[in-house]
């Protein structure tokens, strides 16, 4: 099953900018120009924890009005891989500012968990950039991801981005150390000088905290429940 | 890749064909060849595909009533094509790939265009395949059959470029993946901070949040950067040179054939007196400043009265830059590089209908359609829209009608708007005909106004602003920066900038029929995928706009985007409704700032699929065209072409000529 959506996925993503009109007037062949793509990859280091490496890619293939979209973060501690996942997500463009997403994602960390995934990503009054993305597991467990970001520029080429992540439960996920709710949220502020658009050397100033009852259990395996890093990283995209 | 290796048997072969363009086998015979090049363009070295290794190519001399007869060979490895533009020819012969079943001219073939020539003027070429014209162009002067009205000493052909040392289709991949990536004036936080300081932190966040709740940007006036400006190919430093002696007159054909540049245009010291638009002859108007837009064609004279040198001086609206050649009764004369002008910051005006409180002006008429041009005027014009809302198709159409002469007075009393007003006195001349007349009293009408001239007429199109209006009264919403407000400010007070309103054909037009029906142009996209489209739809779902032969129809432009479109008919002269009455000028390229209409008519008699689209290379490129079809006439008797010329009953589509070997008559075009 997960492997015929893939599949398909897939095919679709081969068929992107191949669709032709053709009004009898004129042959469109020669007016197509795409498709185009824009792949943003962040990987950044804190001196924290034995040594933090975190990375973050998110792009897409295709069109103006669908498009494939890629994503990937995770989370290096000390040499181990503490969260690894990669999502493989379908767009169409439904408003000037949004599109739809419906995909899978494939955990590699903590464990090799399997989710259908569907969202919105778009662009919010006032330039945020917004992601909301729900989860759903192969065991049956519901969750969300709401991200948003905003870009404030300094001088022209000193970009203040501030940046925050908040995810939620249905339920409990007691492999993950997880209970029903909000569970965590992170807020950051990264500073990048753009030295082009597509290579940029940041700082980012990030706090993580556990909520509700995940914070509950983390007290309980007499682990924090916030952290905070600083982080220096490279931005660039292609 | 592979050009790598072709590139010394490609210089080779654009050397060998030097020889040849320099000395045409015979007036109208041309050879070109579209080859890769290396060229240094802001300190790097990087490949173009070029015309004869060239950018631009040569200048094509053609003469009316002749037959042109032009060999284009692609020696490079990809599709190539040159359409010939504002020129009336047969649609094959157009040059436009997949339309009128040219197919393009394929690498390592070559191409042989010929029509007959029947318009004269100043035109340019350029490659109609990808974004392929950003470097493949050249000018174009056609000689008239009978000797021009205008004399001058000289001539000289001033084609004005941008180009970047960019690939061009990775710019368009850029702007595709982040459509503020050339931006590099975008408002900052330091900007946010000085405009606190000025105005106020009310004031200041309450414009932010205008901006940002619509999710748009004010600083969005051109969306590449990184362009050298060129004349005739040079750069500033390369001093193009027009040499002249003092009391001569000067003829300069300026060409705008950038990529994506509207230029301001001027020669500090010297008047400019338009004598030609888009190749065809307007009754002289002098002016300081013109604002053209990309493709579009002014002739102007200008007679120094002293020794100089003058600056040809022409800055890009987003002013990165500037091109600059020299007016110089020597060579090695240059001029000092004038004053620069500020940026404009674009206002909420500029966002015209797209906003909800002027939902109201879906226009039928172009008077309502000229209203929309100057927002400031807006609220006090309504009763004059209404009034005379009508009475402008019978003023331009049917001179003559007495009841609508009272209906515009009506409309002026109540109204008492300036571009109202010069509108109704064009129009009320319409009825004398007298050409001088019309311009006398013209002026005595805009003079009654209360204002000096010229601001009657920058109210108008929106074609060229005076800067004063907006520096003194800021419109509420705009930024409170110190940058002057709206696209189309950033003139200093008191120059006069070419309008729209001020170009009048030499002749009365003789075909004053009121259209037949209106076609509704709306120029649209989606800037956060930089999807240009017309109608809301793309180039690739675009429903072609179709016409019977001989139908009398206008077009209404009306930009609901935040960018100037110069928009482009293949093909034939539209008319532009500019409340010159009879004297409507012919343009093929017309700028449509934002958030304003603007309002052609045409006679469709060129048979045919004519690309209608903005002439901005990557709002083309990226779907902001359509075919205009003009249908073969239904009746025998409808058959004859106004140059004599039968027409086959139907058209004949593309599959045909795949390739574009060999040469092709005029019979294969229609």
């Amino acid at each position: 099953m997960r492997r015929i959506f893939l599949a398909s996925v897939l095919a679709s993503a081969a068929f992107l900018g191949t669709a032709r009109a053709e009004t009898g007037d004129v042959v469109m062949a020669d007016h197509d120009m795409g498709p185009f793509h824009k792949i943003v990859t962040e990987v950044d280091y804190a001196d924290a924890h034995g040594g933090l490496w975190n990375w973050d890619v998110e792009g897409w293939i295709g069109g103006d009005a669908e498009r494939v979209w890629l994503r990937s973060e995770g989370e290096v501690e000390d040499g181990e891989a503490e969260d690894a996942e990669l999502q493989l997500l379908y767009g169409w463009n439904v408003h000037p500012f949004w599109d739809v997403l419906a995909g899978v994602r494939q955990d590699f960390e903590p464990d090799g968990e399997t989710y259908l995934a569907a969202g919105v990503t778009g662009l919010a009054p006032y330039f945020f950039e917004t992601e909301a993305t729900g989860f759903l597991s192969s065991e049956g467990d519901f969750s969300l991801r709401l991200e948003q970001s905003f870009d404030l520029p300094i001088t022209q080429k000193l970009i203040a981005e501030p940046h925050g992540e908040l995810n939620f439960f249905a339920q409990d996920v007691p492999d993950r150390d997880v209970g029903a709710g909000f569970s965590d949220l992170e807020v950051g502020l990264q500073l990048r000088y753009e030295v082009t658009r597509k290579f940029a050397p940041y700082i980012d100033l990030v706090w993580e905290r556990s909520l509700g009852q995940t914070a509950s259990i983390a007290r309980a395996n007499g682990e924090d429940v916030d952290d905070t890093t600083l982080r220096f990283g490279l931005r660039v995209w292609f | 890749m592979f050009t790598k290796y072709l590139r010394p048997a490609v210089f080779a072969a654009a050397l060998l064909s030097v020889p040849v363009v320099a000395g045409p086998a015979s007036a109208g015979t041309y050879r070109l060849t579209v080859s890769t090049a290396a060229m240094e363009i802001d300190g790097r070295t990087v490949e173009k595909m070029t015309i004869n290794g060239g950018v631009p190519g040569p200048t094509l001399h053609l003469k009316e009533g002749e037959d042109a007869t032009i060999t284009v060979a692609n020696e490079t490895d990809e599709e190539t094509s040159v359409h010939w533009h504002g020129i009336l020819l047969p649609g094959i012969m157009d040059g436009v790939p997949g339309f009128n079943g040219f197919m393009g001219i394929a690498p390592g073939a070559s191409y042989t265009y010929t029509f007959r020539i029947r318009q004269s003027g100043t035109y340019w070429y350029h490659s109609h395949s990808g974004t392929q014209d950003q470097s493949v162009l050249g000018a174009i002067v056609i000689e008239p059959e009978k000797p021009s009205p205008v004399l001058a000493d000289r001539d000289y052909v001033v084609l004005l470029g941008d180009i970047t040392p960019e690939d061009s289709n990775q710019v368009l991949r850029n702007l595709k993946a982040d459509p503020g990536y050339y931006n590099y004036s975008k408002r900052t936080l330091l900007d946010f901070f000085s405009d606190v300081r000025s105005e106020g932190f009310g004031p200041t966040l309450k414009n932010r949040a205008e901006w940002g709740e619509m999710r748009m940007d004010p600083t969005d006036l051109a969306d590449v950067t990184g362009y050298s400006f060129l004349v005739n190919g040079k750069t500033a430093d390369g001093n193009e040179t027009f040499l002249f002696q003092p009391g001569e007159k000067v003829r300069l054909r300026l060409i705008n054939g950038s990529a994506m540049t509207l230029f301001d245009v001027r020669i500090p010291g010297a008047k400019m007196t338009v004598v030609a638009a888009d190749g065809n002859d307007v009754r002289p108007v002098a002016v300081d400043e013109i604002r053209m837009g990309v493709a579009e064609r002014y002739d102007v004279i200008v007679e120094p009265s002293g020794d100089g040198p003058y600056a040809v001086f022409a800055e890009p609206i987003d002013r990165t830059g500037y091109a600059l050649a020299t007016l110089a009764t020597e060579n090695g004369q240059k001029a000092p590089v004038p004053e620069r002008r500020p940026r404009t910051l674009l206002a909420m005006d500029d966002m015209g209908m797209m906003h909800g409180g002027h939902e109201g002006h879906a226009m039928d008429t172009p008077q309502d359609a000229e209203g929309m041009h100057d927002m400031h005027d807006m609220h006090n014009m309504h009763e004059g829209h209404d009034m005379s809302g009508g009475a402008h198709h019978e003023g331009a159409g049917a001179p003559g009608e007495m009841n609508h002469e009272g209906m515009n007075h009506e409309g002026m009393d109540h109204g008492g708007s300036k571009p109202m007003e010069q509108h109704m006195d064009h129009e009320g001349m319409g009825h004398g005909g007298n050409p001088s007349m019309e311009q006398q009293m013209n002026h005595e009408g805009m003079d009654h106004g209360g204002g000096h001239p010229m601001e009657h007429e920058m109210d108008g199109k929106g074609h060229g602003h005076d800067g004063d209006h907006s520096g003194m009264a800021p419109p509420a919403g705009s930024s409170t920066l110190a940058q002057p407000s709206g696209w189309a400010a950033g003139f200093p007070e008191g120059a006069e900038v070419l309008a729209y309103e001020s170009l009048q054909a030499r002749s009365a037009r003789s075909d004053n029929r009121p259209p037949e029906r209106t076609v509704e142009m709306r120029l649209t996209g989606n800037m956060e995928r930089y999807a240009w489209s017309l109608n809301g739809d793309r180039f690739q779902e675009a429903e072609p706009v179709r016409v019977r032969y001989g139908e009398r129809v206008r077009l209404v432009f009306s930009n609901e985007t935040m960018m100037a479109h110069p928009m482009h008919l293949h093909g034939m002269f539209f008319e532009l409704e500019n409340g010159t009455g009879p004297y409507r000028p012919l343009k093929d390229t017309v700028i449509v700032p934002p958030g304003k209409s603007v309002s052609v008519i045409l006679t469709a008699r060129e048979i045919g699929s004519w690309p209608l689209h903005c002439h901005l290379l990557y709002h083309m490129a990226s779907g902001m065209m359509t075919a205009f079809v003009v249908e073969p006439p239904e009746t025998p008797e409808a058959r004859i072409t106004p140059d004599g010329a039968e027409l086959p009953l139907t058209l004949t589509h593309g599959s045909g000529h795949v390739g574009g070997h060999g040469s092709h008559g005029m019979q294969g075009g229609i």
